[in-house]
This record gives structure tokens, sequence and C-alpha cells, in this order.
């Protein structure tokens, strides 16, 4: 369990993070999403104790991290793949952590194994792609078995395969009865991992709701319909109640209708459909909604 | 999706938090880099080499030495042989540089953070990785201290001018060089802490070893107190056997024991302000 209140952290007079109050549960994969520079980063380093809050607090498992004497058995984390030292070799650096925390060596090599590091662990960290600095900053965070895991962007660098199989990791964790909190700044990497999301923007909190509630704030369900007779269609779906828009020349985008309703009266009408496609509303599109007022960095931007 | 699940974890239990876990993490972090073994042992051979070379050129012009030489040949000839002003030169750099990498290395990769969240005690942290540098730097300076000390006497006693380690003040210099290395390697640790950045903390700890020194006289009292209270003073006067005798006469003068306060103060000073440092700042 993280429990973050009221946390808020200046660098002179920008505010990386403005008040922030949330808790993470256990048992549940968490997403923490906001674009580039929301604030998600300090707000982790904070919850890690290695930046100190300029208010609020935060905590795991009721206690601030820094009072801890040693971290593993309590927090896994990955907060940056590249926070390693190239000149090391996996099992090295991997061991030097377990020695740290009084953890016996063999685990090194069960969370080498658990990774797919295990051909690679005694090569140089120098030489690793990012994905294998991923997994291994993965080995890291499971070191200690902890009951609380921090992800800090994970999926970036990863192969697809890798993508598939961090996933289910952790889901696999959260079904553990561990605290998973996972941060991304891409609302499709949530979509297939989270339970829960917290979106922040300009540091503070926008959303924090399950992932169901979220996809509700979407545009509303709408029916892609492609027809040579879009002029004859669109009359018999209004007369119905539907909303109809043109959507480029023989397509149109309806709501207000079921699919399946727009088919029977096109049925009835004998009109000739090409394609009849429900669109589900992307959490995608509600995530942009959502931060558009509070995206730091726009392309294109005018200054 | 995950279902919510019911399952509840025990608490964690953990054994107690031990130093020296630390002491041999620390420990084998800096055995993990090759470049430690090759900068201890290359610099090493070179600083033994350098001094070497220099009984050589002794041991081969003694037969034209005048009587002049010959007299105060032992002990101040002597032991420049044994601790060259180069090779002091050389360890100072070499053991600021490595004590200074032991910090900056950690921030400048980032490793810091993975090393503060696997060990939020910070303190404890940085102090077991001072403590393990001194080791090290201590077995490096004793071992290359005593070695060019016992050559260069060794071929040196070829023309029966070699000195005892029994000889007055021998010891102290061999102690002294010896212990340069890890007062060095504190010194680059401090700063490394307070300057986090590699290259910066190379430039001013060399600056501060090397050439800030002789950027005071020993023409004033006041000038001459803060030139004493340099590292690289401190060592040159416990080196200098012949300190105030033969006929050298010094304006200015500072005792052996001040040379030695002066090294400890060096040496405690940066290990306390590096222990300081980390513990306040964010990563």
């Amino acid at each position: 369990m993280i429990e973050v209140s009221g946390l808020t952290k200046r660098y002179g007079a920008k505010t990386a993070v403005n008040g922030l109050t949330f808790s993470v549960r256990p048992g549940h994969v968490t997403g923490f999403l906001g674009p580039n520079g929301a604030g998600k980063s300090t707000t982790l380093r904070m919850i890690l104790g290695l930046n100190r809050p300029t208010g609020g607090t935060a905590t795991v498992a009721g206690r601030p991290f820094r009072d801890r004497p040693r971290g593993l058995r309590h927090v896994g984390a990955l907060l940056d793949a590249q926070d390693v030292h190239g000149g090391r070799t996996a099992y090295a650096h991997l061991s030097a952590l377990a020695r740290a925390n009084r953890i016996p060596r063999r685990r090194v090599d069960e969370v080498l194994g658990e990774v797919g590091l295990t051909e690679a662990a005694r090569r140089r960290v120098g030489g690793f792609s990012l994905g294998m600095r991923q997994r291994l900053g993965i080995a890291t965070a499971l070191l200690g078995d902890p009951p609380v895991l921090v992800f800090d962007e994970p999926i970036n660098g990863l192969d697809p395969e890798g993508v598939r199989w961090v996933r289910g990791l952790f889901r696999r964790l959260a079904a553990e009865g561990r605290t998973v909190f996972v941060s991304s700044h891409l609302m499709s990497e949530m979509e297939h991992t989270a339970d829960h999301l917290i979106v922040i923007g300009r540091g503070e909190l926008i959303a924090d709701e399950s992932l169901a509630e979220f996809a509700a704030r979407g545009t509303p369900q709408s029916v892609t319909v492609r027809t040579p007779d879009a002029s004859e269609l669109t009359p018999i779906l209004t007369a119905e109640g539907g909303s109809v828009r043109p959507d480029g020349d023989q397509a149109l985008t309806v709501t207000g209708l079921s699919a399946a309703r727009i088919g029977e009266l096109a049925f009835q009408h004998r009109v000739l459909l090409h394609e009849l496609a429900p669109r589900t509303a992307s959490l995608e599109e509600a995530f942009m909604e959502l931060t558009a007022d509070s995206v730091e960095y726009l392309a294109g931007d005018a200054r | 999706m995950t279902a919510p699940t019911t399952t509840v974890r025990p608490a964690v239990t953990e054994p107690s938090a031990r130093f020296r876990d630390l002491l041999a993490a620390e420990w084998a972090k800096l055995w993990s880099l090759r470049s430690t073994h090759w900068t201890l042992l290359l610099s090493g051979l070179v600083i033994i080499g350098i001094n070497i070379n220099a009984a050589v050129a002794d041991h081969h012009n003694w037969p034209h030495y005048d009587a002049g030489i010959r007299a105060i040949f032992v002990p101040i000839w002597a032991m420049r042989d044994a601790f060259t002003l180069i090779s002091g030169m050389i360890i100072m750099l070499v053991a600021g540089s490595i004590g200074a990498i032991t910090i900056t290395g950690e921030y400048g990769t980032g490793l810091i953070r993975t090393t503060f969240a696997a060990v939020p005690a910070r303190r404890s942290l940085v102090a077991a990785k001072l403590i393990d540098v001194t080791v090290v730097m201590l077995g490096y300076g004793t071992v290359v201290a005593g070695v060019s000390f016992w050559a260069t006497q060794a071929i040196l006693s070829g023309h029966h001018v070699g000195m005892s380690i029994g000889y007055p003040g021998a010891f102290q210099a061999v102690a002294a060089s010896a212990l340069l290395a890890p007062v060095c390697a504190l010194l680059g640790m401090g700063l490394g802490a307070i300057i986090r950045h590699g290259a910066a903390t190379m430039a001013i700890t060399t600056a501060v070893l090397l050439l800030l020194p002789p950027c005071f006289t020993d023409h004033y009292r006041w000038t001459a107190d803060i030139k004493h209270a340099m590292p690289s003073t401190a060592w040159q006067r416990l080196v200098d056997v012949g300190y105030g005798r033969f006929g050298f006469t010094v304006r200015h003068p500072t005792t052996t024991t001040e040379a030695w306060i002066t090294l400890a103060i060096w040496a405690v000073a940066a290990a306390a302000v590096a222990v300081t440092v980390v513990d306040r700042r964010d990563v």
C-alpha cells in the first residue's frame, strides 16, 4: 500500500508536483499516467525517498520509505533502466544489491532466470540493449520479493515479446496480492495492464478511478457505417433517433443507435452496407481529452 | 485485466540490518570494476618505477659526486630517491581520482538512485564506502611506499648509502607516503559528494592537491600557514628528513606533528562532508 498525501515538490519557482493525494492498493495493477513533464517521476522518487518533498507525505506500508534501513524487501523499484554502472556485470550489480540487503545469493540467479538474463549474467551492462537493461531493472525490483513494486516507464525499449511478458508479470504480481504501481505516458500501454488509473497533469491529480470508469469518460460509443447509399440511409437513421455525421465519401459515423439496430434498418430499407463496425470509446482519446489542458510540452506550440 | 483478489500478503519479515553487509557490498562494487584493478596496478608500477629510476641514476652517478653531496647523501638524497616529488604527485592524483570516481561514478551513471532505493540508510552506506576506499588505498599506499623505500635503498646500498627503516625519520616518511593515498582518496570522495560531476571533481581535486600549494609563498607567516595546511605540503614535510638541518633554513617552519594533524583533518573533514552532503541532497 502506497499512500500519498498533499505531496508537493517545488524546484525554485517551478512546481513539479502540487498537492497530490492518492493511495495505491495491493492486489491491483495501478497505472500512473500523465503527459511528459507531468511530475510522475518526481512523485515516484519522493515515494522512494530519493527526493525530499517540499510539502506533504508519501508512505509505503505506513512508513516513509527513507526511515527503513534497507529497502529491497519492502519496495522493488525500476525508475530508470539506465541507473546502473556499465562497467559491472549484471551478476555483480545484483549481487552487491543483494548483499547489502542480506538477500541470499541464489536469489540473484533466480531473478536473472526470471527475466531471461541468465545467459547474459556475466556480461558487462555497458553492452546491454535498452530492453536488456529494462529486464535487469525488473530483476532488481524483484530481488527482495517485495510486497510493493514501482515501475517507471518499464515498457520502453522492450520488444513485443518483452512487452507481453511484462504485462503478464505485472498481472501475476498483483494477483499474488502485491501493490503494483506502473507509470506511463501512453494510455495504450495501460489499457492492457492496469485495473486502476491515477492520472496527473502539471503535477496535479486529474483522475483516480478504475479503468472502466475512466473509459466511460471518453467519447460516447459510435458505429462506423460504410455504404454506397449514404444519402439514402442518413434520413432513415436520423428518423430513428440516431445522430449521423458523414465521415468521408461513403462512410457515416452514427451515435445513438446500436450496430444491430442500424443493420436491421438497412435490411428493411434494402440499403447495401459494405461495413458496419461498432467503435468502442478509446481510452487513448479519453486520456487525450482529459490531459489536453495540462500538456507541458506541446509540439507546434506557438512560443 | 486482473480481477481484484483477496490474496493478503503476510507482513514483511527481514533480518536485522547489519553495517558489515554494506561494507561487503561496497567492497564487491569497488572490485567488480576492472578500472580499479588496472588503475591500482599500473599506477603502482609507475610510481615504484620512477623512484627506482631515481635511485639507479644516483647509484650510477655516485662516483662523480663531490664531498659536499656525499656528506648529506644520507639522509637527504637517499630519501628523495625513495619518495621523489613526482611519485608523490602521482600518488595524490591517482588516490584523489579513485576516491572521486567512487562517488561521481554513482551519480554520473544514475546508479546512486538504485543504490539508495535498495539502502535508504544513506549515511551508513556512504560510511561503508568511505571505510572500504580508505582500507584499499591504505593497502595500496603501504605497498607502493614500502616497496619504493626498500627497493631504492637496496640499490643505494651498493655504495653503502642506503638507509634502513630504523634511520631517524625513515619510518615516518614511509608511513606518511602510505597514508597520503587514503587521505587524498577521502578528499576526492568529499569533493565528489559536493560536486557530483566526474570531470569537474577531477579538475578541482587536482587543483586542491597540486595547484593550490605553490600559490602560497613561504615568505609571510600567514601564507606559510595556509601552505602548511595543504595535504601535499604536509606530506613533503614528513618525508623531508633533512628539514631545517644541514644548513638549510626555513623562514616559517612547521613541525611534523602539525603535518600529521593537517593530514588527519583533511581526511576527517572530507569524510564528514561526504556523509552529510549525500544524506541531505535529492538524488
